[in-house]
């Protein structure tokens, strides 16, 4: 059996500390620019806040990731490189990288430390993931979310090192690391800026009757009725119209959050390592909630017993849950 | 019994002024988090109050009043909701994602405030509630349970999402 290790998000400092304390067997985390994908507003770590999160970490055994995983601009690489050179002096257990610049840097700088690659990277097939690990010492890949559980178990046989998958939260597929959409209308990048949707071009507009609409840089990207639950204002998740439809529809993806929790025996049989529970930009509440759930279904299962895992569905996006890919790739 | 809807703004404007200049005081690295919006006025509206209330989170010049809604100002960022789930969002007791998609919690304005108002509540260790009540006394952790019992939310109460 997999140690199947629960990978959990930390936003904010009290993040951090509210996963550790909930059980988690690392902590993943970011520093306050677009080295990482979660670059939001008021979200993150400066160096002295990720000093004493790795001090408190550690202290409970817990390991703290350190996500570099976006891609740096053309002759602006050093922001990431200055990231990885402080990580590396904080004492982190491992960097969490897209980029093949970044990687190579990190191999050849700090290769004492851990490499995972990010989903980020979309790293699927099994000779993708080989050229990483053999070029960059990458130990662990984040599969992208478009993989049924049989492909994974054959991946894993394949390449020589830890898999992790995503467990729980957002399920912004897409094909990861390569979306461009949010850049289309704001200027901003996913991939570069770190921020999908920024929240300076989000608005609200909520009509008398209680009808909502979420814009994005001035564009109504989704309309919700006064009874509709909502999702997250981005434009794969938006609906649209179209010649051929008579009603606006998600031309792209629903918004849903992913939750394998009925899923983690078979997971772990083919041969996951890690389970990443998704939401750096979510509440301590979220942490709490969705860590201690996955904690409690980890350990049952690792003693051999049925999981009970606790209903997660008012925290899911749209307050909808799906298991996406790893069911059938017919889940669309 | 506590009724929230028949407080008047005059009665709690000096608790407000007291409590948000202690909470900025214990709590410093919330003005960090805000960033450009220290500046922004926010207002935060709590559906079954008479009034809202007016968060400007100026360190230099802290405003944190009751004001009819008829008279408010045009504020940055409106954030509106339960008045219980307002305070358990403050208290990371409850997750602002989850309100809003079950649009339990409305916002307009601009939502970059929101999110770092948001992300700077969030850091703040232990609950801002309790330390409001404590500042109090016994007085203030009756009237805190109270309003617990009596404004329930999905976690710490009985009300379905």
């Amino acid at each position: 059996m997999s140690l199947a290790e629960l990978i959990c998000p930390a936003g904010t400092p009290a993040a951090l500390r509210t996963a550790v304390d909930a059980g988690a067997d690392a902590v993943y985390c970011g520093f306050q620019d677009a080295t990482n994908a979660r670059n939001f507003p008021g979200l993150n770590f400066t160096p002295d806040e990720l000093a004493e999160a790795v001090i408190y970490a550690h202290a409970k055994g817990t390991k703290v990731l350190l996500a570099l995983n976006t891609y740096p601009p053309a002759g602006k690489v050093d922001l990431w490189r200055q990231a990885a050179d402080t990580g590396a002096r904080l004492g982190i257990d491992a960097f969490i990288v897209a980029d093949m610049g970044v990687a190579d840097y990190i191999a050849q700088t700090h290769p004492q430390v851990r490499l995972h690659l990010s989903v980020q990277a979309a790293a699927s097939s099994p000779e993708a993931i080989r050229y990483y690990c053999e070029n960059f010492g990458v130990k662990r890949v984040v599969l992208p979310r478009i993989l049924t559980i049989p492909e994974i178990k054959q991946v894993r046989k394949e390449i020589p090192c830890e898999i992790e998958t995503f467990i729980f939260g957002n399920h912004g597929l897409m094909v990861e690391g390569r979306c461009s959409l949010t850049n289309y209308l704001t200027g901003q990048s996913t991939n570069m800026d770190g921020v999908c949707s920024p929240a300076s071009d989000v608005e609200y507009k909520r009509d008398a009757d209680g009808t909502m609409s979420s814009q994005l840089a001035g564009f109504t990207i989704d309309c919700f009725g006064p009874d509709e639950k909502a999702g997250y204002p981005t434009i794969c998740k938006g609906r649209y119209t179209a010649p051929h439809r008579s009603d606006a529809y998600y031309a792209f993806e629903e918004p849903v959050s992913l939750n394998l929790s009925r899923l983690l025996p078979e997971l772990i049989d083919a041969g996951v390592h890690a389970f990443k529970i998704e939401g750096r930009q979510r509440s301590k509440s979220y942490v709490r909630g969705v860590v201690s759930a996955f904690r409690r279904a980890v350990d049952d299962i690792r003693a051999g017993r049925s999981a009970d895992m606790a209903d997660l569905v008012a925290l899911t996006e749209g307050q909808k849950q799906t298991q996406g890919a790893f069911e059938t790739k017919k889940w669309r | 019994m506590t009724d929230l809807s028949r407080l008047p703004c005059a009665l709690i404007q000096p608790l407000l002024t007291h409590v948000v200049r202690r909470i900025a005081a214990r709590h410093p690295s919330l003005f960090a988090r805000l960033g450009p919006h220290q500046s922004t006025d926010f207002l935060i509206d709590p559906i079954e109050l008479p009034f809202a209330l007016h968060l400007r989170p100026d360190p230099e010049a802290l405003i944190f009043r009751a004001v009819p809604r008829d008279a408010a100002p045009h504020p940055g960022a409106l954030i509106r909701g339960k008045f219980m789930l307002l305070l358990e969002l403050m208290d990371a007791e409850e997750d602002g994602d989850a309100a809003f998609f079950s649009r339990d919690l409305e916002v307009s304005g601009d939502t970059e405030a929101v999110v770092r108002l948001r992300n700077a509540l969030d850091d703040v260790d232990g609950s801002i509630a309790e330390e409001t009540a404590d500042m109090f006394g016994a007085p203030g952790r009756v009237i805190l349970a109270r309003l617990r019992r009596n404004y329930p939310t999905q976690e710490n109460g009985a009300v379905a999402p």
